[in-house]
């Protein structure tokens, strides 16, 4: 879906991303997702009459992450109150950062080969969470709500990125590089499903040439195919408006996936007036270079870079090891493919199995890399089936050991050589008229025969060692 | 008997922390109602906390500085379980469930906290009368008011209920009672004192600080409540000071500036205190010069834009729906409102409104913004001040404790109760109050004096140096 | 003079969540206007190149270490609450969304 000709869109996304931090950002309590409702609260991050904050060291460690993969200034900043009433909101206001944020400047490179620049990335904290009773369970209607404060005071960092996009599918492009980036910095764990990760969309259209319409604000995208839909839908709605005569209201909307189109939730009647005020519970924050050169030491390469790295060794990746690769690069994997092409193994199935079984894994810290690359040389070389080296991987993944052990002691490795060699033998015996055609050169008799031979074993044979015998007999 | 001997006789074993307990409740039974002193007297939590320093004594432990010795809290410090209002109604009823790093400290020192002490509303006010209980009468003169808004903290004192007091003080809140009710009060340097569990009032210049009857009583509590606190971000990293030590260091050598615009306005009997204070001084061996401030004339203006923004802010949190009073209506919004409304007294709305003004759109660089110059202004000149003399004297309040109701009619006139104290609040730094002279209708006059942040232990020295002449020892 | 007027007044109630009656409204007009003027004193001076305090000292880079802390008990923690229900602090219907 494109824009009539003659329009463009300007899009510019605000992305709250929260930081996987241990503790809150001002108090010591659990930074968990899931946890029994207000279980993980105390004075501060309930707002208690006479409590302060104290800012968590390592969510300004993860925000200066952030800024240097973003390319960054890192800057002397200051913490500001918002103000404005909202009851997931403990204190009736927010601690933000305001005119001095950590980092300002700097810009993201997409796949495509733009570039979106990024206007700052700011500490904040997280409202907590409230559910709507009654009615149809949307803001709208119910009448009564729970209100949560397990997630109030996470710490989040905001990416407020240039009005440089112009497009759906390139803002769904930045996202996911973004979202990338930040999985890669260790700061967040990217889960939009789980809320960790939320973006805002500012749209606005304008015929070419002109400058900058009206724009909206679309609240709380929370995937990929929202994001892009939403913003698809938006601009369409501004140009039919402004075609048909109308004028673009400036206001927050809503976008409702299953309808497929935003609604108006907040028009903005008078400006808002948030009182923006320094923090006179906290002093300013000005990390020294000891401290940034620490964080930058931490700092890894950033998935551009990496997913270059794999693809070069596969030479013309697929679209789907494509996909696969984004998947292993989101999840700090590729260390197993990178093995198991210095060991001269095959880097496809490698990349296949990391992207499959070890992406599925919630913990692969058991499985060594001289373990895996061994099972793809079993693999490889027919010693194991494919499903047999995916049993054998989740036995390593999920108890260690050598994949040779773990093959004994499901009995996969009985099959390998002669064994197998007087099961075929057996079996063409038992079926001299199917083997003789398939002497004959007719090759589809060999499916035959690796079925029997799969009967035969209880499907623990090697599909490809069966065809090898055979071959080898023929 | 004041807080050092208490102490003493308790730790060794000449009285018992239950007797001293029971003495406080006796004092305070016999006055409380016709004084209105405390909002809630914690008669079970204190018999437990005498009874632990007892015990630690019989097992032959250190039952700490101030064993025994009872002590009233302004109710806006938190202690877990103990009915926590700050005077409002919007807080009626609510029991923290956490205490205050001073109030933690007071326990582990031995101090056995008798209950919550009256106070203007939020600590918004100078006389105690804004308070949604009922004002406090001072106990010298109970047709007066005993100043604010740690009126009740000052008047437990006044009257004997307590020898040591904790009151908190954000424009003068310590100083102007101590001065109406003739006791001590030390408004100390901005973070010597935590302020995790005191409820905010202005976050950038509230400070806890002591009330007692003597310098000595004052400078030995401080001490206890003095140092860094991890909870608190703006808590200087650094320990106690030390202050008893220092008590006798007396002035000589000090140069001490008596400040005209500290003065200026106050009665012919403070000014005469004030005066005959400078003159006791320099007698002590001091060098005392006349000099003048004229930015502190500022501060009042800055001070009641700062204040009411700040409380604008810290007092949202009031809206109904964790803790405290709410008034249903038909959604949040209006349940907010309705909430905010009946339970928020004139004068806090008042500065909520005012303060709400300050920084919102379109004004905020003319008051708001405004007065944070002026403020940068006030520490500049009291540094300037400071590099030719250590110490400043002036008045604490321009007048002694006044009749009830004599400027509730008048905001303006109430806040300029203050304009002596306020500088100090603005620039960080440290002051006090002793009881020096007497004004109208014999009631007491408080001299207060002044100095950089740190400077505790040289202003307790001078105050010492007064005290001792007044009480002719 | 300030000139506060009464509609910028009922606007910063409705910012503050205060309902004001017509004579709180008139009354909070005029004592509120009367600080204001108070503050001209202020407002006059030349201070543009003034640098804004809005902290008393010059501290920065108070941080504490990630580690966990223990939480305070639910109930006790819901036992102040106006309402509660299911583990949660209850209101009555939210009108809008912020954040
Ligand atoms: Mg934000
Ligand atoms: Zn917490």
């Amino acid at each position: 879906m494109t824009l009539p000709e003659g329009w463009e869109m300007v899009v510019g996304l605000e992305v709250h991303t929260e930081l996987r931090t241990a503790t809150k950002m001002f108090c010591g309590c659990a930074n968990v997702f899931g946890a029994e409702a207000n279980t993980n609260v105390c004075p501060v991050c309930l707002g208690l009459p006479g409590s302060l904050p104290v800012l968590n060291e390592r969510a300004v460690s993860m925000a200066m992450a952030i800024g240097m993969a973003l390319h960054a200034t890192i800057a002397p900043s200051t913490f500001h109150r918002k103000n404005y009433f909202y009851p997931d909101m403990p204190k009736d206001f927010q601690i933000s950062q305001y005119d001095l944020p950590i980092n300002s400047g700097g810009y993201l490179d997409l796949p495509d080969g733009s570039r979106v620049r990024i206007e700052r990335a700011h500490l904040e904290e997280d409202t907590g969470k409230s559910t709507h009773l009654g009615a149809s369970g949307r803001i709208h209607g119910a009448d009564r709500s729970l209100v949560d404060y397990n997630r109030s005071g996470v710490p989040l960092v905001e990416i407020v990125s240039g009005p440089d996009i112009r497009s759906a599918a390139q803002a769904r492009l930045y996202a996911s590089e973004l979202r990338a980036v930040l999985i890669a910095t260790g700061a967040s764990d990217g889960r939009m499903e789980e809320g960790s990760m939320r973006i805002d969309a500012n749209v606005s259209v304008r015929r070419n040439g002109e400058p900058f319409g009206t724009r909206c604000e679309i609240k709380n995208l929370n995937s990929l195919r929202s994001l892009q839909r939403a913003i698809e839908f938006e601009a369409q709605r501004q140009v039919e408006l402004l075609e048909g005569g109308g004028v673009v209201r400036q206001e927050t909307r809503h976008w409702d996936e299953t309808v497929g189109a935003t609604s108006t939730m907040r028009v903005k009647e008078e400006a808002e007036d948030y009182r923006y005020f320094r923090e006179p519970d906290l002093v300013d924050l000005a990390p020294d270079a000891a401290w940034q050169q620490r964080v930058a030491d931490e700092l890894g390469p950033m998935p551009a870079e990496r997913r270059a790295a794999v693809v070069g060794l596969l030479g013309e990746p697929s679209d789907a090891q494509r996909d696969a690769i984004d998947v292993v690069i989101d999840l700090g994997l590729e260390r197993f493919v990178h093995a198991t092409h210095a060991a001269g193994g095959d880097v496809a199935v490698a990349l296949a199995r990391v992207a499959n079984e070890l992406a599925a894994a919630e913990d692969v810290s058991k499985l060594t890399e001289a373990a895996f690359v061994a099972t793809i040389a079993l693999e490889s070389s027919g010693q194991l089936s494919a499903t047999q080296a995916k049993t054998v991987l989740a036995d390593l993944i999920a108890s260690g050991g050598e994949p040779r052990e773990v093959a004994a002691a499901r009995g996969f490795e009985q099959l390998s050589a002669d064994s197998l060699g007087d099961i075929v033998a057996a079996l063409i015996a038992a079926n001299p008229d199917e083997w003789s055609r398939f002497r004959d050169g007719d090759d589809k008799l060999a499916q035959f025969f690796v079925g029997l031979v799969m009967r035969e074993t209880k499907g623990r044979a090697n599909g490809k060692a069966v065809i090898a015998e055979l071959h080898a007999r023929r | 008997m004041n807080a050092t001997a208490m102490a003493e006789r308790v730790r060794r074993g000449e009285t018992s922390a239950r007797f001293l307990a029971e003495e406080s409740l006796r004092a305070i039974r016999a006055r409380n109602e016709e004084l209105n002193v405390f909002l809630h007297v914690d008669e079970h939590g204190a018999m437990a906390a005498a009874a632990r320093v007892d015990d630690a004594i019989a097992r032959g432990e250190d039952p700490g500085r101030l064993a025994g010795v009872p002590i009233a809290l302004k109710d806006n410090l938190c202690q877990v379980g103990v009915p926590t209002t700050c005077s409002s109604r919007i807080l009626e009823g609510w029991r923290p469930p956490y205490s205050a790093t001073v109030v933690e400290r007071l326990l582990d020192a031995g101090a056995v906290p008798m209950g919550k002490t009256n106070l203007d509303e939020f600590a918004m006010g100078s006389s105690t009368e804004t308070s949604a209980f009922g004002p406090t009468r001072n106990p010298l003169d109970p047709t007066r008011v005993p100043g604010g808004s740690s009126g009740g903290s000052a008047a437990a004192v006044a009257a004997g209920m307590t020898p040591l007091a904790l009151g908190s003080d954000t424009g003068g809140s310590i100083r102007q009672p101590a001065a109406l009710c003739g006791i001590v009060g030390v408004k100390p340097t901005y973070g010597l004192v935590s302020r995790y569990g005191l409820i905010a009032f202005a976050s950038s210049l509230d400070q806890i600080g002591p009330f007692a009857t003597s310098v000595a009583d004052a400078a030995l509590l401080l001490e206890v409540i003095a140092g860094h606190d991890p909870m608190d971000s703006t808590s200087l990293p650094e320990p106690a000071p030390s202050l008893v030590a220092h008590l006798d260091d007396g002035v000589a050598g000090r140069r001490i500036g008596l400040v005209r615009e500290l003065i200026e306005g106050a009665d012919a009997e403070i000014v005469t205190a004030v005066e005959r204070a400078a003159s006791v001084l320099e007698a002590a061996g001091a060098t005392v010069v006349e000099l003048s401030i004229p930015e502190l004339r500022l501060g009042l203006s800055a001070y009641y834009l700062i204040a009411p923004a700040e409380a604008s802010s810290n007092l949202a949190r009031y809206d109904g729906v964790r803790y405290g009073l709410r008034v249903t209506d038909e959604d949040v919004t209006a349940m907010n409102e309705a909430t905010r409304t009946a339970g928020f007294g004139a004068e806090v709305k008042r500065r909520i409104m005012l303060g709400t003004y300050a920084l919102s759109a379109g004004y905020y660089d003319a008051y708001y913004g405004q007065a944070l110059k002026v403020r940068t202004q006030m520490r500049d000149a009291f540094k300037r001040a400071y590099r030719d003399v250590d110490t400043l004297l002036g008045a604490t309040t321009p007048s002694v404790a006044f009749t009830f109701g004599s400027k509730t009619n008048d905001p303006m006139a109430m806040y300029l109760s203050d304009v002596f104290t306020i500088p100090t609040n603005l620039a960080g730094e440290a002051a006090l109050s002793v009881p020096f002279g007497r004004g109208e209708a014999d009631l007491p006059t408080g001299v207060q004096l002044l100095g950089p942040g740190r400077s505790e232990a040289r202003l307790l020295a001078a105050a010492k140096v007064l005290e001792d002449v007044e009480r002719g020892s | 003079m300030s000139g506060l007027t009464r509609t910028e007044v009922a606007h910063v109630a409705r910012l503050a969540r205060l309902r004001l009656s017509d004579e709180e409204l008139d009354l909070f007009t005029v004592q509120l206007a009367r600080i204001l003027d108070h503050a001209a004193d202020m407002q006059s001076l030349d201070l543009a190149g003034v640098v804004a305090t809005a902290h008393p000292y010059d501290l920065i880079n108070v941080v504490r270490e990630d580690v966990v802390r223990p939480s305070l008990d639910r109930d006790v923690v819901l036992a102040a609450a106006p309402d509660a229900e299911d583990g949660c602090f209850a209101v009555p219907r939210i009108m809008g969304e912020e954040l």
